[in-house]
């Protein structure tokens, strides 16, 4: 009854009007379609595409390997491809991480237009179309590709290796596209980091090599977290790398989803795929978050 | 054998513009040990320069700096035996206040049960004990101060260097850890040279004293000499009010001189550093100017003059007189509120007078 509280309730009253365009999107964008895939991924799949309205508990029975009858075997070949995933997705954030963590060091001290510039370049391949890039590491990596042809007229090598359509080509692909995505974060903590911790470490006798583990490390480690989710999601669901420059040899789940709504129009199926991909990564993302929680109350030692 | 000694450095910076500026220029400075020395200086006259020169964080560009008679040049700051306590405190925001502290034993690879007992025992020395395991954003300011102070401590450095360590504090917090800082160099036996453009700080807690100014060192004395006979005008002027008049030297009687200044008027100082016809500069500070009584008993030298502005600050009044020519001295009269004649109002009119033996001479430059 007091005016505080009328105040209170008139920032409350403002707050909802101003999130609610963006309630509203992620409802009808993000909620909606995930509840439809939920339904979808435990219904039959029909035999021509689309669904027949019945139980059926066996798509997911069919990733982790369990057979659906007697005369099915049990085969864990999406499971395999699961972990490859994961896999890539893993050394495509220690390729980003170990690019941009120095490099946003090396941007970080530079000064006025320069910096503005090398920021500008980091943000640059954005500009070209996704496909053209991929492409360009295609024609890259062939055995009639660039490098192949420099080692070979080098006479490093006599046989062109095979680059192309390998883990190796893909992690490639990944690290380049998403090279951005982990620099931003890092960038911003790094620019922020109080170069006074750096020399009271120093002052108080710290080697540079222990003034870099205890004290920058721990201090841009929210960067390098930031960095490493937003880097990871997407990896792990990409499917536009692996089918250029993994071919048929190396598949990512991506690709078992696309073939899935695509291809085989077995929409439960795909759907069963997707959800568990985002079930692993809001396990690994919470698991993380919480671990950084604890070490934040404890205040790391 | 010399301690902390500093020999003719010189650093200068580059501006973006492309010119120099010369942070110190030919600084000599030799640290006593076991003192409390200060660095004492206006805004941007190099006194952070020198103390990141003597930690490490800078270099020379010519001169030495050695340290028991060992060159410092080349030694990286984590091997000197000297430890800073920053302005900004620079305390580790993701390590606990016992970590923070113990963070020096810690990179040493000291024993644990060493560590802890060092550590506690330093919180306990600045009056922390109990406070381990907070963080530091979780303490007041002043608080945060005495960790830095007990970060560097731990380790015994052989010089503590200190930027401007209380300027953040408030008045009351700053005179009360000034006591507390300066009892504990006397207990701790570890020289300490500190930084500071508070003239009254400085005269409070030194040993000595260094006036620095435009990179270079004005004066090292003991606070009483700074005070009572500062080297040039600028320590004057910087160190305490001043009252300055330039003069020349007409008569001299043993030590007792007479001189004429500007606008004709005789004054007496004695020193025997000067003789007849020497251009001098008489300076007088304030507390030593008095009001000659009304009436019989006026002294025989003083000074005419009309007050222009009077000035309550407490225990004293501080007086603006006019003593003619646009001159004005300060003056600092301790006053008697109950007595009725003491009211001094602009207008009136005054006689100023001191005792010889109060006004110290230096020398003019540029004559
Ligand atoms: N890294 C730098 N690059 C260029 N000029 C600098 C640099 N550091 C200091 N200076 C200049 O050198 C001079 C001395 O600086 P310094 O920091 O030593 O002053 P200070 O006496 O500590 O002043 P304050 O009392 O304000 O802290 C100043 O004119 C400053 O602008
Ligand atoms: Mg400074």
């Amino acid at each position: 009854m007091t005016s505080s509280d009328t105040i209170l309730k008139r920032k409350r009253r403002s707050l909802i009007l101003l999130l609610a365009p963006f309630t509203v999107m992620l409802s009808v964008f993000f909620l909606v379609p995930l509840g439809i895939m939920m339904v979808y991924s435990f219904l039959e799949p029909g035999l021509y595409g689309g669904v027949e309205w019945n139980w059926y508990p066996y798509n997911y029975g069919r990733i982790i390997g369990w057979p659906l009858n007697d005369y099915e075997e049990f085969e864990p070949i999406y499971l395999k491809i699961f972990l490859n995933s994961l896999q890539i997705a893993i050394m495509t954030v220690i390729g980003t991480f170990v690019i941009c963590y120095p490099a946003a060091f090396w941007v970080s001290r530079m000064q006025g237009a320069k910096k503005n510039l090398a920021l500008f370049m980091i943000t640059l391949p954005f500009f070209a179309n996704l496909l053209v890039r991929i492409y360009a590491w295609l024609l890259l990596l062939r055995p009639t590709g660039f490098f192949n042809t420099v080692l070979q007229s080098a006479g490093l090598i006599i046989e062109p290796l095979d680059l192309l359509f390998t883990n190796f080509s893909v992690i490639i692909g990944m690290v380049y596209i998403l090279t951005p995505f982990m620099f931003l974060p890092i960038y911003a903590n790094v620019e922020k980091l109080d170069y006074s911790m750096v020399r009271a470490s120093q002052d108080l006798g710290a080697n540079p090599l222990q003034t870099f583990r205890r004290v920058i490390l721990p201090l841009t480690a929210p960067g390098i977290i930031g960095g490493s989710v937003i880097v990871f999601i997407p990896a792990l669901g990409n499917f536009i790398v692996p089918s250029f420059l993994g071919g048929s040899k190396v598949q990512m789940t991506g690709n078992l989803i696309e073939r899935s709504f695509l291809q085989s129009r077995d929409w439960p199926f795909g759907a069963a795929l997707a959800l568990l991909i985002m079930a692993s990564v809001v396990v690994l993302v919470v698991f993380q978050l919480s671990r950084q929680a604890k070490a934040e109350a404890r205040g790391v030692s | 054998m010399s301690f902390l000694k500093i020999a003719s450095a010189h650093k200068a910076y580059k501006t973006p513009e492309g010119g120099l500026i010369h942070a110190l220029d030919d600084v000599s400075l030799d640290v006593r040990n076991n003192e409390f020395l200060t660095l004492l200086g206006p805004s941007g006259c190099g006194k952070t320069t020198l103390l990141k020169c003597i930690a490490g964080f800078e270099d020379i560009d010519s001169g030495e700096i050695s340290f028991e008679e060992q060159s410092l040049k080349g030694v990286p700051a984590h091997r000197r035996p000297f430890n800073t306590v920053f302005q900004s405190y620079a305390l580790f925001p993701h390590l606990s206040i016992a970590n923070n502290v113990g963070y020096g034993l810690d990179v040493t690879g000291v024993a644990k049960g060493e560590r802890n007992k060092r550590v506690e025992e330093a919180l306990e020395l600045v009056g922390l004990a109990g406070f381990g395991s907070r963080e530091p954003k979780q303490l007041s300011g002043g608080q945060q101060q005495r960790v830095a102070l007990a970060r560097s401590l731990v380790l015994k450095p052989r010089v503590l260097l200190l930027d401007e360590p209380l300027s953040a504090l408030d008045r009351k917090m700053r005179e009360n850890m000034q006591i507390e800082l300066k009892n504990l160099q006397h207990s701790v036996g570890i020289t300490f040279v500190f930084v500071t453009h508070d003239q009254e700080e400085a005269l409070a807690m030194s040993d000595r004293i260094a006036v620095v100014a435009n990179g270079k060192v004005q004066q090292l004395a003991a606070p009483t000499e700074i005070y009572d006979e500062p080297a040039n005008e600028f320590v004057a002027n910087f160190v305490g009010t001043s009252n300055i008049f330039s003069g020349k030297v007409v008569a001299k009687d043993g030590a007792l001189l007479t001189i004429e200044t500007a606008n004709q008027r005789q004054v007496l100082a004695t020193s025997d550093r000067f003789g007849r016809g020497d251009h001098v500069e008489l300076v007088l500070r304030p507390e030593h100017l008095k009001l000659a009584p009304s009436g019989n008993g006026i002294p025989e030298s003083c000074i005419d003059g009309t007050v222009e502005a009077s000035v309550f600050v407490g225990s004293d009044l501080h007086l603006h007189v006019d003593v003619g020519k646009g001159r004005t001295a300060i003056v600092h009269h301790r006053h008697n509120r109950g007595d009725d004649g003491e009211r001094i109002e602009a207008g009136t009119s005054v006689k100023l007078y001191y005792s010889p033996n109060a006004a110290h001479l230096i020398k003019a430059i540029g004559r």
